[in-house]
């Protein structure tokens, strides 16, 4: 209870306790996960052999490290790319949404707005079994009739990104529509009122009043993506981003180059969070 | 003659809803002209067709006798100042100011001195380098007409901006808003629900309530010699009093409250007539209050003090007749002569004939 | 104002190819796969014959069930688990330590689900750091193996869904007064009715988007229950991803497809209805 109601010291002690435990479920699988990186062993696993960094550095045929995997550094590749292609299209539309909405008043704006929202409470397999199934059928027609076989169509880079990008975007949508329904609209009638033009007051009010928000919603999207397993293991083509391959390996039986993989995933993480923290505060 | 605004039976509607009905209106060059009404009234519609957010339905809006239809806000020679003033948060004083220039392509060393120069006039010289929250409220609010006047425009429109200030800055603020218009010439139009705003400011006051004029005229005017129930009950207070006329001598008329007592009034026109509904309305410092109870007046109440509401120079008496037991409000004069009125001592009212004003009953727009 | 129209329908047009690209068509185009039958190469018919399958294979059907109960189960875990705790952040720590609790409650978050499966799995295998810790302890003198079974499933989907549920909660209970507790008190309440009767009530919204939320990535998840679970894991998805992907059955798989759409869609209206909120609501209010 709220710190004003008096309560036993024992409740109180138990509160602090469950409190604690909590914190401790949620960090002790990252802290495996990133010591078990620098343990001497084939295997992530106790025994305890010693330190060492050769899961990182490595390059030999029974230890290849992170940086001298090739397969896994071009799947980081691969998905660095898609992280930047979602990003940059999911806060654009996010932005022409968030003005859509919060600046037009038009008939049938709730449903749509609904219609917007849904691809949150799609699983993610299914919008990525709907999209391929889609998408080849086009495929498939276009190749009987034209002849023409269109290749974005098939399992790969462009799919994975359409189909990350058909959630993410609903995500950056709720995140700039509430920035911009913070700016009063006032705002943009004294720059219209002042001589600027439509392409103006966006340019100079609008565009940098979202700044915090475009900027924190494309990091948000771009690690989305970057995270994205469900939807992305359908569309997968040949080119398999990280979690496709890390899931793969995984299966296989891992080593500590997974964990050193992951280790450095926590590390990006984190730096584009407090980047993303101080740029919000800002 | 032409005017610095005109409106030509301008009309809004929203729906169903008639937001601005038939208005005209013409503002001569370097006045204050205030739009006084509730909120709900109209004012904002009706500002807001002068500065081009929306366009009339019907009538025509003249600026310096050119017709504004179909000329975007960007492109009319109005500005205006905002509610919440609208300053730019994501930009310094100096740019804030520059922005219009700027949006009129004013070369930059030009703009950077006209910037100086109007800082210079609203005695805040040198704070281009502040930003918006470092600015007290009164600051903020001359900063934001300061933004207007710079671009010269032919008409300043201001949207009730002291509304978000407290009351002792509020004060200070009208006198400033006053010498500022009179010190830069530009024809002001203000718009407040604030009878007293609008009284201290203005030339010239338009009452407006439901979408329509009920009077415009001087702030004296309006005061003394409402036009209208509505006009008399929404500028300065006024006590009703519900009543009937009994008879009418040449310019006057006596009353019989439903009470039952009986006031003699003047009226403007030969609008009433014997047996008519009517309401009464006695403004509380227009009202002489005496201990002595053996005076002789043409409207005299003998009553009993129910309440004090002592507010230093405000303060005002409820008193209750005491044959019909009728309430009137009386402004206390502050002359020492009632510093010891208590609650249940007898006093006696009176007013002069000339100071209550009478308007038919049946008129539903009565504040 | 011809340049606001417009802008308008500049504004719509990518909203409208997106929803009907990406979003409506496919998922009617689903719903078509589903209901044909191949009868040659290339020619297809219309058949029930895909949902006919689902009722009569007891895998399927117990598949589905099963994973509709987890689902509601680790919904409910989740929401006991993670209440307290966002009690205390919203009204019990202060300051520099409330931020950093709701920090670390994001961390998850910021780290791939798939790394968080794999800490567990780490955790909790033969030769993991659990199992390790019993034999230490002297609790168990063999290798104990944790993965593999229902129990640890259910512990990784409760850990993955933790923070969807603490947020919108930590930012409803922040919106509430402190006097409306402290006033429950003064008229006599106790902890328990309190509890029951003012803060549980104002914290409707935000339980509800919460699990809205956790329920549909349980009900979707993959990636736990085929790691944790193994090959027995038996989670609807996996069924899907195996008609679809292994077998290459578009149509049974499209058939589960739109079956886990329904059930999701389902569940979610019901909760919606129970505690009377809109779907609006509940999607925007942690945002």
């Amino acid at each position: 209870m709220i710190p004003s109601i008096p309560q036993s010291r024992a409740f109180q002690k138990t509160y602090a306790v469950y409190v604690g435990l909590f914190f401790l479920f949620l960090l002790a699988p990252l802290v495996v996960v990133a010591v078990f990186s620098l343990n001497d062993s084939l295997f992530p696993s106790l025994p305890w052999e010693g330190f060492t960094l050769d899961w990182y550095f490595a390059d030999d045929r029974e230890r290849r490290g992170l940086f001298h995997d090739g397969a896994l550094l071009e799947s980081i590749v691969t998905s660095l790319v898609i992280a930047v292609f979602v990003a940059l299209l999911a806060v654009a539309l996010a932005i022409t949404n968030a003005l859509l909405f919060e600046r037009y008043h038009f008939k049938g704006k709730q449903f749509l707005y609904s219609l917007m929202l849904l691809p949150l409470v799609i699983p993610g397999v299914i919008l990525g079994i709907s999209i391929l199934s889609f998408s080849s059928g086009i495929a498939n027609t276009i190749e009987d009739s034209y002849g023409l076989d269109l290749e974005f169509l098939r399992p790969g880079l462009p799919l994975i990104v359409l189909g990350q990008f058909a959630f993410i975007s609903t995500m950056a949508t709720l995140v700039i529509s509430a920035r911009l329904r913070k700016l009063d609209t006032e705002m943009e009638e004294a720059a219209l009122n002042l001589g600027a033009s439509r392409l103006d007051v966006f340019r100079t009010i609008t565009l940098p009043w979202l700044k915090p928000a475009v900027i924190g919603s494309a990091v948000v999207a771009f690690l989305m993506s970057f995270e994205n397993f469900n939807t992305t293991l359908i569309l997968a083509g040949s080119d398999s981003p990280l979690t496709i391959t890390l899931f793969d390996r995984m299966r296989e039986g891992s080593t500590p180059v997974l964990n050193a993989v992951s280790t450095l995933l926590m590390l990006g993480s984190g730096m584009l969070a407090l980047i993303s923290i101080f740029i919000q505060r800002k | 003659m032409t005017f610095d605004l005109e409106c030509r039976n301008v009309s809004k509607q929203f729906g169903d809803f008639q937001a601005v009905n038939d208005i005209s209106l013409e503002i001569p060059a370097g006045s204050f002209f205030s739009i006084l009404g509730p909120s709900g009234c109209g004012k904002t519609t009706l500002l807001r067709m002068l500065a081009g957010f929306s366009e009339p339905d019907q009538g025509e809006i003249l600026i310096k006798g050119k017709k504004m239809a179909g000329i975007p806000p960007n492109k009319r020679p109005v500005n205006m100042v905002f509610q919440h003033l609208a300053l730019f948060p994501m930009m310094n004083i100096g740019e804030n100011i520059a922005y219009g220039l700027k949006r009129n392509k004013v070369p930059k060393q030009e703009r950077d001195k006209k910037v100086a120069d109007v800082l210079e006039r609203i005695d805040l010289p040198g704070i281009e380098n502040k930003s918006v929250h470092q600015l007290s409220g009164g600051q903020k609010q001359r900063v934001a007409i300061a933004r207007c006047l710079v671009l010269e425009p032919d008409v300043l429109l201001l949207d009730e901006p002291l509304g978000a200030l407290d009351l002792k800055l509020r004060e200070q603020m009208k006198v400033e808003l006053k010498k500022l218009q009179q010190a830069f010439g530009t024809t002001f139009i203000y718009i407040t629900h604030d009878q007293s705003e609008a009284m201290v400011m203005s030339d010239q006051v338009a009452v407006m309530n439901h979408g329509r004029f009920e009077q415009v005229g001087s702030p004296q005017s309006l005061y003394y010699q409402p036009n209208t129930a509505f006009v008399a009950g929404f500028v300065g207070n006024n006590n009703r009093i519900e009543g009937v006329v009994e008879s009418i001598v040449g310019e006057t008329a006596i009353i019989r409250s439903d009470a039952g007592q009986q006031f003699k009034t003047t009226f403007p026109e030969a609008t009433l007539h014997s047996g008519q509904q009517v309401h009464l309305y006695i403004r509380p410092e227009a009202i002489h209050i005496r201990r002595d109870q053996n005076v002789t007046s043409e409207n005299h109440i003998n009553g009993r003090v129910e309440s004090i509401l002592f507010d230093g120079g405000n303060s005002q008496v409820l008193v209750k007749d005491t044959e019909s037991s009728q309430e009137l409000t009386v402004s206390l004069p502050q002359t020492r002569e009632f510093n010891d009125l208590t609650a249940g001592e007898m006093i006696s009212l009176s007013w002069d004939i000339r100071q209550s004003n009478v308007f038919s009953a049946n008129n539903k727009s009565e504040p | 104002m011809n340049g606001k129209k417009l802008s308008f329908y500049l504004l719509l047009m990518p909203l409208l190819l997106t929803l009907a690209l990406l979003i409506l068509l496919p998922q009617l185009d689903m719903l078509g796969i589903s209901l044909r039958e191949r009868v040659s190469y290339g020619v297809y018919e219309f058949s029930l014959l895909h949902y006919q399958a689902f009722f009569t294979e007891p895998l399927y059907w117990n598949t589905f069930v099963r994973t509709a109960v987890m689902s509601i189960l680790a919904t409910a875990l989740t929401l006991l688990i993670s209440f307290p705790v966002a009690w205390y952040i919203a009204k019990i720590a202060q300051g520099k330590n409330k931020n950093l609790m709701f920090l670390a409650c994001l961390i998850p978050f910021w780290v791939s689900e798939l790394v968080r499966t794999y800490g567990w799995m780490i955790l909790l295998r033969e030769s993991g750091v659990i199992s390790g810790f019993l034999q230490w302890a002297g609790l168990a003198d063999a290798p104990v193996e944790m993965l593999y079974n229902d129990i640890t499933v259910m512990t990784g989907l409760v850990y993955t869904s933790m923070l969807f549920m603490v947020v919108p909660l930590v930012s409803t209970l922040e919106g509430m007064d402190d006097s409306l507790v402290e006033a429950a008190y003064d008229l006599g309440g106790n902890h328990f009715t309190v509890l029951r009767t003012v803060i549980v009530p104002y914290a409707v919204p935000g339980i509800v988007s919460g699990c809205i939320v956790v329920f549909m990535l349980t009900l979707g998840n993959y990636l736990t229950p085929t790691l944790l679970g193994g090959k027995d894991s038996l989670w609807f998805t996996e069924q899907i991803f195996t008609q679809f992907i292994t077998r290459f059955n578009w149509e049974q798989g499209a058939a589960f497809g739109v079956l886990l759409l329904c059930l999701s869609s389902l569940i979610v209206w019901l909760g919606l209805k129970l505690s009377k909120q809109s779907f609006k609501q509940a999607m925007t209010s942690d945002a």
